[in-house]
């Protein structure tokens, strides 16, 4: 098979580190060569981060290119639109629609663009957003956006069966907190 | 069964399997996880050094005496310790040495994007260099056995790519290597002239030998291609991305060891293709080695010198089509979102302190450096690591007036230190500022000397900063906390009106760190709030104008108050 290309986009430290473990392990689990990239250090501290998740038969490259993500996952509008370049003309986002300020907005240098889901679709790409912050608040924690945006995920992945997502989210997830992460994911899923 | 692994993790693992028992690093992007991963396992003793040099003798001092040892860094890193390496080449080994030097082409998290390829060759050391996480791990198992082969230590070469990204590793298990026991041998190990004369010619002779090496070993290989009008010479990530952009259509000689480089090997390679691409990130290493034998060849006026290389890249300096992707209408302007200290950082309240008193503020390297960023704009050089501390020094007896260096507690120890030594013996009016938030920030939370706890988190010897400072003669020595904006501003004022030499600490943990309670969120009082933006002066990610009056994002607000002392009409409420 082709190789496929996920990107994990989103603002440092809203979560996507273990939205990129569990889709490792999954795809892992399927039996899939995988490679993972990210980026850590200095850009993590607020900063626009990506994550780079490629999985099929034999992958070489760890990154992702202009024109070549299948799907981008995004935790926040701005970063979904600002990574657009990186889908690929038939590719599907799939995002949060929360909005947050970077710098030049909070000094007042620019303003935050209005009505970027309209734009977004206006280039032709497939877009579903939801408010993934209050569906994690419905499941019981603001954190765990990164599972409701997984779960929207798992309804484009109609080859891999339910129970494999659960398996991984039980296999990357602290058990204590099993349950929210759970909730969070189906309330993604089902939304 | 394979494990995907990050290619730090994986190197870790290779160190360990290889029965290495003493590892000794400083934390530094993208190098540090190697060390933190090899932690885990009981049997490699692991620590943090205070610097890169300090690392580097360790690991040669635990060579000596009969281990395994081991020693990473990043690519400036090794700047620090450039001192021991050259010469550590001359004096060889007892037990295997391995050194891991890990470069940030595309400075993700790096002052600079040097290419350490060159120390490789400058030291007369061979070098080996992984393209993914099981080569990570096997190149480590390798480098042991190669260290004791040639007397040698041997540089293992990462990059961010390599370092961070994670692909399937199949592991093996640990090899225990009987301990060498130390021998006296003066000639060998103490290096003045009359010895290291003698050593010198052994160095040239074992490059050699290692030349050879490198022209039979599977390190270096041949991937055949469907046909010979192209052929590429490649090694470490950009070996991924040449074979994601090309497949199997082009011959590959992919070197695993970059040095010293099997000539023949190239030779022969170059003989067999009709035109000789060299593909590499930053510098032309293996393209100006090409050059010196001979061979006709393109590289860096294909792919220049600048950044990462990627496979579309590739594709398109070799004529292929790449996907030009989506693009939004371009009257949209996206702003950038560049990093920036996180709320509740304890750095915040010290610099808009700095800012206001119109300082220029000597900068040093850590999470810190965001002090530049505006609307702070408080910190107008950075160089590297202590550079701060001795820059000052040099700008006071030059007559600069009106500045204050600041440096955080973890660069401090690894080479603050010696330049507030310089400002103590050799007397310059000085003002010095150690932004000690009680650990490694930028780097992810690592311990250091002055934590009071090690690597494991067991608790360890605590340098105390305050008697640090006034055994070295410093008489003006204050304590502030940076979330009071007040006594931040009242010591600063006296200590740079003092009329000798001072030491500011100002104290309090990072805000990330776990152990560290937060106050409840602020709220603001909208009938009070005059949108008057004097809050907006800190540059808080928590706070924005919301509809003409300030916001407070109760989810990132760990209710710090340094906002609160800004406001003059009493808006902000809650909190502490």
């Amino acid at each position: 098979m082709k190789t496929k290309n996920i990107m994990i986009v989103g603002v440092g430290g809203q979560g996507s580190v273990l939205a990129s473990k569990l889709l490792g392990h999954l795809l892992t689990s399927r039996g899939y060569d995988v490679k993972v990239s990210e980026v850590h250090g200095m850009s993590q501290r607020g900063g626009s981060v990506v994550t780079y998740v490629r999985y099929g038969d034999k992958v070489y490259s760890p990154i992702i290119d202009r024109g070549s993500a299948d799907f981008i996952v995004s935790f926040e509008m701005l970063e979904a639109a600002r990574w657009i370049e990186y889908l690929s003309s038939d590719g599907q986002i799939v995002t949060s629609t929360q909005q947050i300020d970077p710098m030049p907005v909070l000094t007042g240098a620019m303003n935050y663009p209005e009505n970027l889901l309209a734009e977004i679709k206006k280039t032709g790409v497939k877009a579903d957003a939801l408010d993934c912050l209050k569906l994690a608040e419905q499941a019981g924690s603001s954190k765990a956006v990164n599972l409701v945006l997984l779960g929207r995920l798992s309804n484009y992945f109609t080859d891999i069966p339910l129970e494999a997502w659960y398996e991984a989210i039980d296999s990357c997830v602290p058990k204590k907190f099993l349950e929210l992460n759970r909730k969070a994911f189906n309330l993604g899923r089902n939304a | 069964m394979k494990q995907l692994m990050q290619g730090n993790t994986a190197a870790a693992r290779g160190l360990y399997e290889a029965g290495c028992c003493v590892a000794s690093s400083y934390p530094g992007t993208p190098s540090t996880e190697i060390t933190e991963e090899a932690a885990k396992y009981d049997a490699v003793y692991c620590e943090w050094a205070p610097n890169e040099k300090v690392a580097m003798e360790t690991a040669f001092g635990a060579s000596l005496a009969g281990k395994r040892s081991f020693c990473g860094m990043k690519h400036v890193g090794l700047n620090v310790a450039a001192d021991p390496l050259f010469t550590v080449s001359y004096t060889g080994i007892n037990a295997g040495m391995v050194i891991c030097v890990a470069d940030d082409a595309g400075m993700h998290s790096s002052q600079n994007e040097q290419d350490s390829r060159h120390y490789a060759r400058a030291a007369k050391l061979p070098m080996l260099e992984p393209s993914d996480s099981q080569e990570a791990l096997e190149f480590f198992r390798k480098a042991y056995d190669i260290s004791e082969e040639f007397d040698a230590p041997v540089i293992v070469k990462m990059c961010t790519r390599v370092a961070h990204s994670q692909s399937l590793v199949e592991t093996g298990e640990r090899v225990e290597i009987p301990s060498k026991p130390y021998e006296k041998n003066i000639s060998k190990y103490v290096m003045m002239p009359g010895n290291a004369i003698k050593r010198h010619p052994i160095v040239e002779e074992r490059m050699k030998r290692l030349a050879d090496f490198s022209e039979t070993s599977d390190l270096n290989r041949i991937d055949k291609g469907d046909e010979n009008s192209v052929g590429i010479i490649t090694s470490s990530t950009c070996y991924q991305y040449v074979k994601e952009a090309c497949g199997d259509k082009y011959p590959v000689l992919k070197l695993g060891m970059i040095w010293p480089m099997p000539d023949k090997k190239i030779r022969e390679f170059a003989d067999s293709v009709n035109r000789l691409i060299i593909v590499e990130e930053l510098d032309g290493f293996i393209e100006e080695h090409c050059l010196t034998l001979g061979l006709k060849c393109e590289g860096k006026s294909l792919f220049g010198c600048l950044g990462e290389l990627s496979q579309n890249i590739i594709a398109e300096k070799l004529g292929m089509n790449t996907p030009s992707g989506v693009k939004l209408d371009g009257s949209v302007k996206i702003p950038a979102r560049p990093p920036m200290m996180c709320a509740g950082c304890p750095h915040r309240g010290l610099f808009f302190t700095l800012n206001q008193a119109k300082c220029t503020v000597l900068g040093d390297i850590g999470c810190y450096t965001l002090g530049a960023v505006a609307p702070l704009s408080a910190m107008e050089m950075t160089l590297c690591m202590g550079a701060s501390v001795s820059a000052l020094h040099g700008f006071s007896k030059a007559g600069g007036k009106n500045a204050v260096a600041v440096i955080g507690d973890s660069t401090f120890m690894h080479s603050g230190m010696t330049g507030l030594a310089n400002i103590a013996y050799n007397q310059s009016k000085s003002t010095v500022i150690i932004l000690d938030n009680s650990i490694t920030g930028m780097t992810g939370h690592q311990q250091n000397p002055t934590t009071g706890y090690n690597i494991k988190g067991d608790p360890a010897g605590k340098i105390d900063l305050e008697s640090l400072c006034r055994a070295m003669g410093f008489k003006r020595v204050r304590v502030v906390d940076p979330y009071n904006l007040k006594e931040c501003a009242d010591v600063l004022r006296e200590e740079m009106e003092a009329d000798e030499s001072s030491v500011i600490i100002s104290r309090r943990p990072c805000a990330l760190l776990k152990y560290v309670k937060h106050n409840p969120p602020l709220k603001v009082d909208n009938e009070k709030c005059r949108s008057c933006k004097s809050c907006m002066k800190i540059g808080c990610p928590a706070l924005s104008m919301k509809d003409g009056k300030a916001h407070v994002d109760e989810t990132l607000c760990v209710g710090c108050g340094v906002c609160e002392q800004l406001c003059r009409f009493g808006a902000f409420k809650g909190g502490k």
